[in-house]
Formats: C-alpha cells, structure tokens, sequence
C-alpha cells in the first residue's frame, strides 16, 4: 500500500451523542450559595436533623428534671429514706441531678457534631 | 469574728484580680481585645472564665442562705442555674457565636435588619445589667460589714472601684484570666472549708440537720429538709415558675451571652458550654452543705435575717482559733471574687452597648467603652444604696424571669424560626419586657400582696415568658410580608459548620 500519496484522513470514533450534554454537577455548596431549590433542601435537612436533636434532649430534661416536683408532691413517702441524716428528695436536689445535666450535655454535643460532619459530607460531594 | 485575716483576704482577692488584670493589658491594643478578647480564647480557659463571671454573690452567698432559712425548696435556684446552661448549649450556644455578632443587640439586628429592635434590646441588656448588678454591690456591702462593722455602701463601692480600674486597663482579654483564675478560687473557698466543717460534724455525732428545731417562721424542723412540703400555697406554681425563669433566662444574660463571641467556633462554643455545665456542677453541690450544717451551728443567723451571710460565719463558729479564722478568711476571698468577677462581665456587657449605642457616637472607641462603664457602673451603685431588703438570690432571680420573657424568645426564635419579623420580635420583646418589669418593680419596692396576686408577682416567668413567645409568633405571622430578605443566608451562617466553604453573606 502506498501510504506517501494518499495520506488517509483520520477520524476520531466516539460513541455517537444520542442525549443532552448533561449540566455541570453542582456541589451542595454551590446550590446553597445559589440560594435554590435544591440548597433550601440541603438547608432544610440540617436545620430539622439539629432541631429534632434539641427537642429531645430537652424532652428527656423535662422527663427527668421537669417531674421532679410532681414527683416530690406525688409520692411523700419518699421523704422517709433518709440518707446521712437528710430525706431522699434532698439528696436528690442538692446532689444528684448535676450529673444527670452534664450527661445530657455529653450526648447532645456528640450528636450535634455528627449531624455537622454528615451535612459537610453531604453538601461537599460532587 | 476575728477580722484581721479576712480584711487581708479581701486585700489579696483585690490585689490579686487587679494585677492579672494589669498583667493582661499587654494583649489589650485594639477595641476587638476589649470587646470579645479578639476571640482566641481556648474552651478550658473560657469556660473556667465563664464559670467565674457566672458564679456570683447569688451563688456564694445567696444559695446557702435562702436554702438555710426556707429550706428545700430554693435548692431549685442552684439546679436552675445550671440546667439553664444545658438549654443555652442546646438551643443558641453554636449559632450564637457563628452569628458573628459582639452582643445581643448585634445579633438582634443582624437578624432582623431593624435598627428599632436593635435600639429595644439594648435598653434591655442594660436593664438586666443593672438588675444584676445591683444585688452584687448590695451583697459586697453585707459581706464587709460582717467581717468589719463597715456601713454597707463601703463593700459595693470598693467592688465598683476595682470593677472600673479593671476594665479601664484591660477590658475583656485580661477579665478572661481574672474569671477564670476566680472560678478556681470560688470553688477552692468553699470545698476546702467544707471538708474541715463536715469532718468537725462527723466528730459532734453527726447529728441529722433535719433534727435542729429553730423556732423561726417558714419551713421548721423536719419540714425543713422536705420539697413540696411547706405550708405556702402555691408551692407548685412557684417552683415551676421558677423552673422557667432559670432554666430560660440564662441564655438571655448580657454578660453570659457575650463570652460566646470570644470562642474560635461554634464547635468550640459547645465544647466551652459542656465544659462549663460540668464546672457548676462541681460548685453547686457545695452551698446546700453550708445550708445544712448552718442548721445546726448557726441557726440564730436565721432569726437575725442574715442568713446570706451564713458562708462567712460558719467555719469561725464551728472551729475555734486560728484555723477557724483562717477557714472564714478563705470563704471572704471567695465571696469577694464572686462579687469582682460578676461586677466585671456585667459591666464589660453593660459598657459594650452603651458605647456602641449612645457614648461611641462622638468618641474614639476604646475612650467610648471607658466613659461607658463608668456609667454601667455608677448607676447600679447608686441604686443598691436606695434599695435594699430583697435577698441577693431572690433579687438575682428576678433579673433572670426578665431574661426569659425577652431574649430567650429573641434568641430561640431567631435562630430556629425563619419566618420572624422585626414587628413580631419588637411586639414579643415589649409585652415580656413590660409585664415581667411590672412584677419586678412590685416585688423590689416592697409591698405586701398575699395569694395568687402575691404568687404571680413574685415569680411572673410562668405567665409572662409563654405571653411573650405567643405575641412574637403571632405578630410574625401577620406581618409576614416584612420577614428580612437576608434570612436565607443568616440561617446558614448560623447552622453550617465553618469548615465548610459557604457564603455566608
């Protein structure tokens, strides 16, 4: 063959275009900035995911603590275990609901930093 | 009560906060140092600070005294107060700080793009301000007269005085060292008592406080130990009403919303928050042993009216000589940390608005902030000297149900709720603010009231703070069409964690 004379035109064979160049991917981070649809949604997830967590961690603040004086009213006998000298209901207040507090605090923390990382995971993928 | 020791442990707590304090001027250069330290401040460091802004004359002296005289009952305040922290950690702590606003009424404009509610909450940090302050000075007052025979207004002037020389030369940067060297120092005045007086008491036969009949109206004897219990009608109302204005009114505070501003980040701030939760804890277990053990050693305290005071008495009664003064001294230094460390944050918030608002419109910043809280202060001082009779606690309290049925809905709906408005916000803010204003008004110029007006009155957070949430929401709803174009991007700013590269307007 004589390949010097006429030099064959190549061409590039791609698989032919049947759909619509598809549209940039946007990154959450961008749809937020963008202020759309798609980033109230993103936003929207956040705020509800942190609520929610709020609402429960007071709920289980208002279970514990918030009944306590209904509890005190509820049941006088309790008034009668005494320990080192003082009634039950004492000890209670004066000592036992701080760690209860910080508990709750400890948990809330935690959570609330996961449900940040799986946002940033989230709107950070492409 | 030998004075010598505790007059000198009044010097040293003074000497001591007005040289860190001067120490702490070499960082202070520009008007961001005085106001938010910058915000370099590590959560260990800031939360000891918070803790001993936080731990004021109501918790040192206060606690122990209402739990002595009306027992079992007021060990809510303590349990509110912190649990008041756990709420603020949940609900604002980390948008607070990614607002990045400096005081409340930043917040409050920023959020709202009104000047007016801007304008609204300022005139409220600074009546809160003063209602706190207030008792600080009153209770500096009681304290130097029980360990000197001095007239009252020498204590709160001599606690204005260092409060203002402080700020003068450092602002907030050197108070961050100050706070949190005198939360250490609050906390060792009283454990370290505590321990010889609990060993001294195992040493008498341990007799039960319950035991101790002492003859005083209120709660006596057996009943004493016993929530729930005492004849006051009403016992239930007042105790969830109290419930409401503590666990609400802390994230509402001036001084403690301002240290906020100084964490690097809103994960920083929760961090500092749950750290802070933890340090409470710790102190609070320690008033309600004064409490019990002033039953049996110094029940004639309750009699007198001076229960406030039964921290300082207690240790010289119940150990004779040295060691006994020696212990009283050490409760002194800590009551005057309490009443130094509070005076200050409340001041630098008090001074921070009132330059920003009205003094920094003709001055140079850092000259503005001074002439600022020489007035935050003045004023404060003048009134503790006219008023006086309502305990350090109760007039503390007070200043926490006005907290609650203002910026707590300020705060929780601003940062929850999009569809707030300035016209809901302002309406919200001016039925709290009036209503929980008239009750403290009532209860501090004294009158006698008896039954449910009485019961209301001197404990509003239960009616007034579900008043003011229900006009916020309400009024927003039909004043929609001014909801602040700029919501959208402050939510975010508020909510998404700062590592992730977002505009945040």
């Amino acid at each position: 063959m004589n390949h010097s004379e006429h030099p064959v035109q190549r061409v590039r064979v791609t698989s032919p275009r049947v759909r619509r160049p598809r549209p940039p991917r946007r990154t959450g981070i961008a749809e937020i900035d963008r202020q759309s649809r798609v980033g109230e949604i993103y936003m929207a997830s956040l705020l509800r995911a942190q609520l929610r967590l709020a609402v429960v961690v007071l709920a289980a603040l208002a279970a514990t603590v918030g009944m306590l004086p209904l509890v005190f009213l509820g049941f006088p006998g309790l008034n009668d275990i005494l320990i080192l000298g003082m009634p039950l209901p004492w000890v209670v207040l004066a000592f036992g609901i701080y760690p209860v507090l910080v508990a709750l605090g400890w948990v809330f923390v935690r959570a609330a930093e996961r449900n940040e990382q799986a946002f940033a995971d989230m709107v950070e993928r492409s | 009560m030998s004075t010598g020791l505790s007059i000198s442990a009044v010097v040293v707590v003074v000497l001591a906060t007005l040289a860190i304090g001067t120490w702490g001027l070499r960082f202070s250069r520009t008007t961001s140092d005085f106001f938010v330290a910058s915000r370099t401040v590590r959560p260990r460091l800031n939360a000891s600070a918070i803790g001993g802004e936080y731990l004021s004359a109501a918790s040192f002296l206060g606690v122990a005294g209402l739990v002595l005289a009306y027992g079992a009952e007021m060990l809510w305040y303590p349990v509110g107060w912190t649990a008041g922290y756990l709420v603020l950690l949940v609900l604002v702590a980390a948008p607070l700080r990614r607002s990045g606003a400096y005081t409340l009424p930043d917040f409050a404009e920023t959020r709202l793009e009104s000047r007016a509610v801007r304008l609204v909450s300022s005139l409220l940090v600074v009546a809160i301000g003063w209602l706190y302050l207030m008792p600080q000075f009153q209770g500096a007052g009681l304290a130097l007269r029980t360990v000197t025979g001095s007239p009252p207004w020498v204590g709160g002037l001599l606690v204005a005085a260092v409060v203002v020389i402080n700020v003068f030369t450092g602002g907030m940067r050197s108070v961050t060292f100050v706070q949190a060297f005198q939360y250490w120092l609050k906390l060792t005045a009283l454990l370290v008592p505590a321990f010889f007086l609990l060993l001294i008491w195992i040493g008498d036969g341990a007799t039960p406080p319950t035991a101790a009949e002492t003859g005083v109206s209120g709660a006596l004897g057996s009943a004493w130990g016993l929530p729930m219990t005492s004849d006051q009608p009403y016992v239930l109302y007042t105790t969830y009403s109290l419930i409401m204005a503590t666990f609400l009114g802390t994230m509402g505070l001036p001084h403690v919303v301002v240290r906020f501003y100084t964490n690097p980040d809103g994960r920083a701030a929760r961090r500092t928050t749950l750290v802070v939760l933890a340090l409470l804890g710790c102190f609070y277990v320690l008033p309600p042993v004064y409490a019990a053990l002033g039953r049996l050693y110094a029940p004639d305290l309750i009699t007198s009216g001076h229960s406030d005071m039964v921290v300082l008495e207690l240790p010289a009664r119940m150990i004779s000589g040295y060691g006994g003064e020696l212990l009283s001294a050490l409760t002194t230094a800590g009551a005057f940390a309490a009443f130094l460390s509070t005076s200050s944050g409340l001041s630098i918030a008090v001074a921070g608005v009132l330059s920003q608002e009205f003094t920094g419109r003709r001055l140079a910043g850092v000259t503005a902030f001074r002439i600022a809280a020489l007035v935050g202060v003045a004023v404060p001082l003048v009134l503790a000297l006219l008023t006086s009779g309502v305990s350090v606690a109760r007039a503390v309290g007070l200043a926490f149900a006005v907290a609650a049925s203002t910026f707590c809905p300020l705060l929780v709906l601003g940062i929850w709720w999009r569809r707030l408005t300035d016209v809901g916000a302002l309406a919200g803010l001016a039925v709290g603010g009036v209503l929980s204003g008239v009750a403290v008004v009532d209860t501090l110029s004294g009158a006698e009231r008896t039954g449910w007006t009485d019961a209301l009155l001197a404990q509003p957070a239960a009616w007034t703070v579900p008043a003011a949430f229900v006009t916020m929401i309400g009024v927003s709803l039909l004043t929609q069409r001014r909801r602040p174009v700029g919501v959208g991007r402050f939510l975010v700013r508020l909510h998404t964690p700062e590592a992730v590269p977002l505009d945040r307007g």
